[in-house]
């Protein structure tokens, strides 16, 4: 598995495991009634999973594995899966932190909206770069 | 990869695409209020994501890498995933424009998107588990074809 697929599928299992804790955290407020507040951690709770898990993992996964682009660039140009793990994570840590503290508090609607703008690239980046590999094979001769 | 794979893993990453980014604009939305119209798109977002992305990539990925049935390679029905491909993708429109229909045309006949939808979504699911359940077996050597 080279670098770049190490890096996602790593840090997919770190969001496996951070989303557990925070819907585990969920789970028990609802039962019994930690605090109030907790309970607007659930879309955080399904965003790491499905985001932080589920779809990093499936990128990491795909670019490892999906068909060659080439012969001399197997994996295309790699930078643009780099630019997808950074804005990824980075949008979606600003999204795991401040969309309880703006609902709690109040005055950090701009970091969400930086946040949108940081996954809707990343994810529009990914689908550039793997769109010309997925493909039906070559057949030599 | 077989084509209908191609075509199931490209219109998932279309689905990814488009998902995100209704999911983006209800999350500015929520920091810094656009239009309250944009809550309409939530249900879409869901559907494009959870269906559109998430099944629709494991089925064209099951379709291409599952075992083979025979020594040509052969994977079955390919009609059945033509019809699993157009049901889960018209199921994915019907449940995403549900809400959007609601909000501009009100109730009434548009009830029947949703029921379409879930009908569709379970032909998909049977039209895909009828050609990958004699696909899912154990690797083994086949005879060369003739």
């Amino acid at each position: 598995m080279y670098i770049q697929a190490r890096y996602f599928i790593r840090t997919a299992l770190i969001y496996l495991l951070i989303a557990f804790l925070v819907g585990g955290l969920v789970l028990i407020n609802q039962g019994l009634q930690l605090h109030n507040r907790i309970g607007v951690l659930l879309p955080v709770f399904y965003h790491l999973l499905m985001v932080g898990w589920a779809t990093q993992l499936i990128c990491g996964v795909a670019l490892w594995m999906f068909p060659v682009y080439s012969k001399e660039q197997p994996r295309g140009d790699e930078r643009l899966g780099w630019f997808t793990y950074g804005t990824l994570n980075v949008g979606l840590l600003l999204r795991a932190f401040f969309e309880p503290l703006h609902i709690w508090v109040g005055g950090w609607g701009w970091t969400l909206a930086l946040s949108a703008l940081l996954q809707v690239s990343a994810i529009w980046v990914f689908v550039i770069a793997i769109w010309p590999r997925v493909k039906i094979r070559s057949r030599k001769g | 990869m077989p084509r209908l794979s191609q075509v199931m893993i490209r219109t998932a990453l279309i689905w990814l695409g488009v998902g995100f980014t209704l999911g983006g604009l209800l999350l500015w939305h929520q920091g810094v209020p656009l239009s309250p119209w944009l809550l309409t798109l939530r249900q879409a977002h869901v559907h494009m994501l959870l269906v559109g992305w998430t099944v629709q990539l494991a089925y064209g990925t099951a379709f291409w890498i599952f075992p083979r049935l025979d020594a040509r390679g052969t994977r079955g029905d390919v009609r059945l995933v033509w019809l699993c491909y157009g049901m889960l993708n018209g199921g994915v429109l019907l449940a995403a424009l549900y809400d959007l229909a609601r909000v501009l045309v009100g109730t009434g006949w548009i009830g029947v998107m949703p029921v379409l939808a879930g009908l569709l979504y379970l032909g998909a699911t049977i039209a895909f588990l009828v050609n990958a359940w004699p696909r899912v077996i154990s690797f083994r050597t086949l005879p060369r074809p003739e």
